[in-house]
């Protein structure tokens, strides 16, 4: 990434003599952004936009989480800007609770998955000997369960709670996240530098995150972005089926199972009624379909960027 | 010929152990169970006797192994144990044969994934194959915005947007009762169908896609079109011959995927099948059913893949000369 600034008029002599420039991270970054597309704009913006909700939600939220009021399934007002919910809990504080626990529960896993699949993948790709035949057959078994029916029959056994949720399906993603840290790393692991390094006497660790990750880093962010979504949206299946988050604890999964007991009256109901009926759990399910498609957007620009991946 | 029988034999030697390895696996979980399980099905007023009945009657005085291979052997019988509910603390029995209980709700679930399979396949595959020609093209284009915003959506997002949409016009409440003719049937369904339909025909088409535009950059394409080959000649005779293999694992992977997005679709349109029936049990703690039905979706979702494997060997002949 070294650049030449002319100075003068170009011409070979200028060039040959000018002062090497490098760029730093900020004007890449600058750089880079200026040549995103716009759906890559708008996904970082949604994402952005969260990021704020999650973080910022005590302070934002008109309410407390889980503070009820008199009126239940209320309608729009100026008091509760979005209605009130089955049992009379404001929408809207849901709702910005729901990104930081939703998001923060999703995120959770995947970082859980990442480190497990991810640390499991570079060790047996640097060993490719009995450790990565036994991790490999293991892990061959595993994804042949479809982690959504794997997850429902753990959670029959042990409690859905928070941080059981988090450990079952990030260990069940991170068999996922195995194959591809697996793959990817074995054509680095092979590389002279490598062996330079353990022949130096370096031990695994430091192969693994000085020598190997760097170079592995682009299609790992890319799938982490992936594997996300794929959290994000199981975590949200379960606890709309009522397996996942346990209330009190806001969340958009379970948010639209309690807000869509009037769905199916929808289309017989006069237009206000329909509206605010409809509204209700299509809300939090439109906040889960919005982050996926932003998210989804963003590694779509990323692949293409870091790889010079054209197509697919 | 005696090298296929080696590769085919192999392979289903590999999915028969993965097999058996899976219900090791969903077996044991009954196992894994905390504290003592008979206590809470039969309630707090079971007496010592009836707890002791219901253990024995579980097998839980024997060791693990002979446990699993009495269950397994019964599986294979079509026996999968009796269920948890209906017991109570007097001791006496009301509980059902798994097996009973499951028969019909498996039948509403295969009927429910046959129909959207015979939808979702060949448009998906029609769909795929227009998009790989008319690459880049606002056709392509919209289409490819499209799957992509029904791929992110949850199930429930897209189930919920077709009640409110067609909800006047057709059934939201899928309660197909076992006396119903084809078409009445059909009409009950046909909203949960839309749903999966709109899932996968989105994943299968960019599959596909994916898989022939891969395909049609490889070297001997380029030569064929060289050579003055027409462009219906080079998708027909050259691409498609070579492109069964990968369609046959997208068809087998979304086929299976449709496995789980059936979970939340039946429970979204009160769908009396096995994803619903898994759901309740979860809930209820019936560890007998959900055993059984996470059986049943893993094995068909490694037979599926097995399939898919079986077909891309058969249609691939390079794949029987590893180097």
């Amino acid at each position: 990434m070294t650049e030449i600034k002319p100075k003068a008029a170009p011409s070979a002599l200028n060039e040959t003599g000018a002062v090497r420039l490098r760029r730093s991270r900020f004007d890449r970054l600058r750089i880079l952004l200026s040549r995103a597309p716009l759906t890559a704009w708008f996904g970082m913006i949604v994402v952005a936009i969260y990021g704020i909700a999650a973080v910022f939600a005590p302070w934002i939220a008109p309410y407390g989480e889980a503070e009820i009021f008199a009126k239940a399934d209320d309608v729009w007002s100026k008091e509760h800007w979005l209605g009130t919910d089955q049992i009379g809990r404001d929408v809207l504080t849901r709702l910005l609770y729901g990104a930081r626990n939703t998001v923060g529960i999703a995120l959770g896993t995947t970082m859980l998955s990442f480190l497990i699949g991810g640390g499991l993948g570079l060790m047996a790709a640097i060993d490719r000997g009995w450790i990565d035949q036994v991790f490999s057959r293991g892990i061959d078994v595993l994804m042949a369960i479809p982690s959504l029916i794997f997850a429902l029959m753990l959670l029959a056994i042990f409690d859905s709670s928070i941080i059981g949720l988090i450990l079952i399906i990030g260990v069940l993603d991170a068999t996922r996240v195995f194959r591809l840290a697996r793959s990817v790393s074995l054509n680095i692991a092979v590389m002279d530098y490598v062996e330079a390094a353990r022949l130096r006497g370096e031990n695994m660790g430091w192969i693994m995150t000085r020598e190997i990750l760097p170079n592995i880093l682009p299609p790992l962010i890319a799938e982490f972005g992936l594997r996300f979504i794929f959290v994000f949206l199981t975590i949200a299946a379960l606890s709309f089926l009522g397996m996942g988050v346990q209330p009190p604890t806001a969340d958009w999964g379970s948010m639209v199972r309690e807000n869509a007991r009037w769905i199916t009256y929808v289309p017989y109901f006069p237009f206000q009624e329909a509206l605010y009926y409809a509204l209700k759990p299509l809300l939090p399910a439109g906040c889960i379909a919005l982050l996926t498609i932003a998210v989804n957007f963003i590694v779509d620009w990323f692949l293409h960027e870091t790889s010079g991946l054209r197509d697919v | 010929m005696l090298r296929l029988f080696e590769v085919i034999g192999k392979r289903l030697l590999l999915g028969f152990v993965t097999l058996f390895i899976v219900s090791l696996l969903i077996f044991s979980a009954i196992s894994l169970l905390p504290g003592d399980f008979a206590q809470a099905v039969l309630g707090q007023s079971a007496t010592e006797d009836t707890l002791a009945a219901f253990r024995a009657g579980l097998g839980l005085d024997k060791p693990l192994i002979q446990r699993y291979f009495d269950w397994i052997v019964g599986v294979m019988r079509g026996d999968f144990g009796s269920s948890f509910s209906g017991r109570n603390s007097s001791g006496f029995d009301l509980s059902r044969p798994v097996l009973e209980i499951m028969a019909p709700k498996l039948r509403n679930t295969v009927f429910l994934a046959l129909v959207t399979a015979v939808i979702a396949v060949p448009l998906a595959l029609i769909l795929g194959l227009l998009t790989a020609l008319f690459r880049n093209s606002i056709f392509d284009r919209s289409a490819n915005g499209l799957t992509l915003t029904t791929i992110s959506a949850p199930e429930f997002f897209l189930a919920y947007i077709l009640i409110i949409g067609f909800g006047g016009l057709l059934p939201t409440i899928a309660n197909v009762k076992p006396d119903m003719g084809l078409f009445e049937r059909l009409r009950l369904v046909a909203l949960p169908t839309i749903t999966l339909t709109l899932v996968i025909v989105a994943h299968m088409m960019r599959m596909t896609r994916a898989a022939i535009i891969n395909l049609l950059a490889s070297p001997y394409i380029e030569m064929a079109r060289l050579s003055g080959a027409s462009q219906t000649e080079i998708i027909f005779r050259h691409a498609l011959p070579n492109a069964w293999a990968p369609i046959a694992t997208v068809i087998a992977f979304n086929l299976a995927y449709l496995v789980v997005g059936v979970v939340v679709v039946e429970v979204v349109f009160t769908y009396e099948g096995i994803g619903k029936l898994m759901v309740d049990s979860v809930g209820s703690r019936d560890i007998p059913v959900v055993q059984a039905c996470a059986l049943i979706f893993a094995a068909t979702y490694i037979l599926l893949n097995l399939l898919a494997d079986l077909i891309g060997i058969f249609t691939n002949p390079r794949l029987l000369h590893p180097r």
